[in-house]
């Protein structure tokens, strides 16, 4: 079953006089539990694509599903809620609050979204902190810790509430090579073991080439769907 | 809501310097208006009490138009002794009454044998008078065995100190005095003084004392009359709604020609120092508003460039799903721990200082009184509301930029550069 129904989805943005066409009649579904990659070179509207699912945009033309919600007709506290509940983020600059310890960065979405009582709360982030490697961090600021313990930490964040689906922009951009392989190898086991459907952009062949589907986007159209031979499998 | 403090605390630490210099500034305006306040409002108090309670008393009632001539002392202007009844049987009933005593005000010539100057004088009847001024007596110098209570008796008389400087006149000379009586007759008659007297702020700050029943004498007064009622309420907090019932019950008696037969003042309508005071009000309110402006621009410009520097991680709040009323409320919850930290050391530093200049005792001269101490007081209602204020303004400086925060768009703020 699609956890995600993309149908002739258009984006424009205006800058000035010129209408820039950032997608162009995506049509495209997404099933549950996949791990799937976009592609393509910087300006082929991987971001965009994300950000329409992501309820952060609002598409041009189309509709989208997601969990069986039409999300191009939500309201903006409709989106906000909707994040809230069934979508989790990872940001290529990790986008940890500096104030807050990684325990309480992974515990933010539950206090301020979901409500979680204290013990739940702790449960919840313990297990997560547990699942990322990351338990001995737990009392540590973002300055304390590298960048790719920082993209562990965003995982657990976004993992915590159980979202049916996580959306990663770039998250393997500001990290080394082994580094950005062992966020994505990690991306894959939550979705082994958590069974959210993972769906990042890259433009980092190594990277790209972990994902079980990969849907290559140019000029803001959706030009190939590629599937690895370990899905087949 | 513990949460979103202890995150808009931590916020706020980001940035020490800014959140320190911002804290301050603030701190110094709550503090300015503590030790203004302190200060200014114990002058008044000190002032207000020095006036009513020694000297004018905190209401007055006389015949009617005595008021508007009051500089030339008119004896024709009298209360008789039917009127003075009227006047006690309505004092008497009004609960909020504590006390009140009847006064001639007179204009003689006094000599000491050797000199004569003109003198204004205020008879008393001085049981009623302390009753009515409890602190005239402090004013007062007696000779040592004299006790402060009886203020003076029949055949005594209690002269202003620059009187007695002037003429050289100690306690225990004797003295004459003569005045002319509504006639125009004059009498004179022969007194000891017994007390010396220090002036007070006003038109009645500079006059002596004698009794009343020696000033009935002297003026020649066939039957009793009096010229002044002066009273006192039980709660001074009070004093407008008593003056408005008393007022009301006075109108009722009219003349013969048929215009109200009696007036009734408050201290404030008979002592230009209500002019002062409202100006000290005046300037209390000012410096408020100068605080109020410190703490509005200071945090305003905070909160606002704490959401430019933050915006993409705004972004982030809002695209994890972050509602646009919880990004508002952390916004708002900086903006009132920073005015929460100032009102705090405000307090602080401000009841500090009361207490400082309550050990060094400020010591100052005003008009002819001299040595007055200063000690500032400040009541906690007075801080709550400076308080209160503070931090009111703190939460609406820090609506706009709370606002602005909760109104980004996720997708544009996290492409912030």
């Amino acid at each position: 079953m699609a956890l995600v129904q993309i149908e002739n989805v258009s984006k424009f943005y205006q800058t000035g006089e010129v209408q820039v066409k950032a997608l162009q009649d995506v049509n495209l579904s997404i099933d549950e539990a996949s791990f799937v990659s976009f592609v393509g070179p910087s300006g082929s509207g991987k971001t965009t694509m994300l950000n329409l699912i992501g309820c952060l945009d609002k598409p041009t033309e189309g509709r989208i599903f997601v969990d069986g919600e039409q999300i191009d007709a939500f309201n903006r506290r409709q989106r906000a809620a909707f994040r809230g509940t069934t979508l989790g983020f990872i940001f290529q600059a990790f986008n940890l609050f500096p104030v807050l310890t990684t325990f309480e960065n992974i515990e933010y979405p539950l206090v301020m979204i979901k409500n979680e009582s204290s013990s739940k709360r702790k449960e919840m982030v313990l297990k997560v902190l547990e699942s990322v490697g990351m338990l001995d961090q737990k009392d540590k600021f973002p300055d304390q810790i590298s960048g790719g313990q920082k993209q562990r930490i965003a995982v657990a964040r976004a993992l915590v509430t159980r979202p049916k689906l996580v959306l990663a922009d770039e998250p393997t951009a500001n990290l080394d090579k082994k580094a950005a392989l062992n966020v994505i190898r990690l991306m894959r086991s939550m979705r082994d073991e958590f069974k959210t459907t993972f769906i990042f952009s890259t433009h980092d062949p190594g990277v790209m080439e972990e994902a079980e589907i990969i849907h290559t986007l140019e000029d803001g159209k959706l030009l190939d769907r590629k599937q690895n031979q370990e899905e087949k499998k | 809501m513990i949460r979103i403090f202890k995150i808009a605390f931590r916020n706020l630490m980001r940035y020490k310097r800014r959140t320190l210099l911002t804290s301050l500034l603030i701190t110094l305006g709550l503090l300015m208006v503590i030790l203004f306040s302190g200060l200014a409002g114990s002058f008044k108090a000190m002032m207000v009490g020095q006036i009513t309670d020694s000297n004018l008393a905190q209401m007055q009632i006389h015949k009617k138009g005595y008021v508007s001539s009051i500089d030339t002392m008119p004896l024709h202007l009298t209360l008789n002794a039917k009127a003075y009844k009227t006047v006690e049987k309505i004092l008497k009933e009004n609960p909020d009454v504590s006390a009140y005593a009847p006064r001639i005000k007179l204009s003689a010539m006094l000599s000491n044998f050797a000199e004569t100057t003109n003198v204004r004088l205020n008879a008393i009847d001085p049981e009623k008078e302390i009753k009515v001024c409890p602190n005239v007596s402090e004013r007062m110098k007696f000779s040592a065995d004299q006790s402060p209570d009886i203020l003076l008796k029949q055949g005594e008389i209690i002269i202003p100190k620059k009187l007695a400087a002037g003429m050289n006149i100690k306690i225990g000379d004797p003295v004459v005095l003569v005045a002319n009586n509504k006639d125009g007759s004059v009498n004179g008659l022969n007194f000891m003084v017994s007390g010396i007297i220090e002036s007070v702020l006003g038109p009645q700050g500079k006059e002596g004392y004698m009794h009343i029943e020696d000033a009935q004498s002297l003026l020649r007064m066939e039957k009793p009359e009096v010229i002044e009622i002066a009273l006192r309420v039980k709660e001074f907090n009070r004093l407008d709604a008593v003056y408005a019932d008393l007022e009301n019950a006075l109108s009722t008696y009219k003349n013969k020609k048929g215009k109200p037969a009696f007036e009734i003042h408050t201290w404030e309508e008979l002592s230009p120092f209500s002019n002062i005071s409202k100006m000290i009000d005046f300037m209390a309110i000012t410096m408020k508003l100068i605080m109020m402006a410190i703490v509005l621009i200071s945090i305003l410009n905070v909160m606002m460039m704490s959401v430019y520097e933050r915006v993409r991680e705004i972004g982030t709040m809002s695209a994890i799903g972050t509602s646009p009323g919880k990004i508002m409320g952390l916004f708002l919850a900086e903006g009132l721990s920073l005015g929460l930290i100032s009102v705090l050391s405000g307090n602080i530093i401000g009841i500090i200082g009361i207490y400082i200049l309550n050990i060094y005792k400020i010591r100052f001269s005003f008009g002819r009184m001299d040595n007055l101490l200063l000690s500032p007081t400040i009541s906690f209602s007075e801080l709550f509301w400076v308080s209160a204020t503070v931090l009111l303004v703190s939460v609406f400086a820090s609506l706009q930029p709370a606002h602005k925060a909760s109104k980004m768009e996720p997708v544009d703020a996290l492409g912030h550069v």
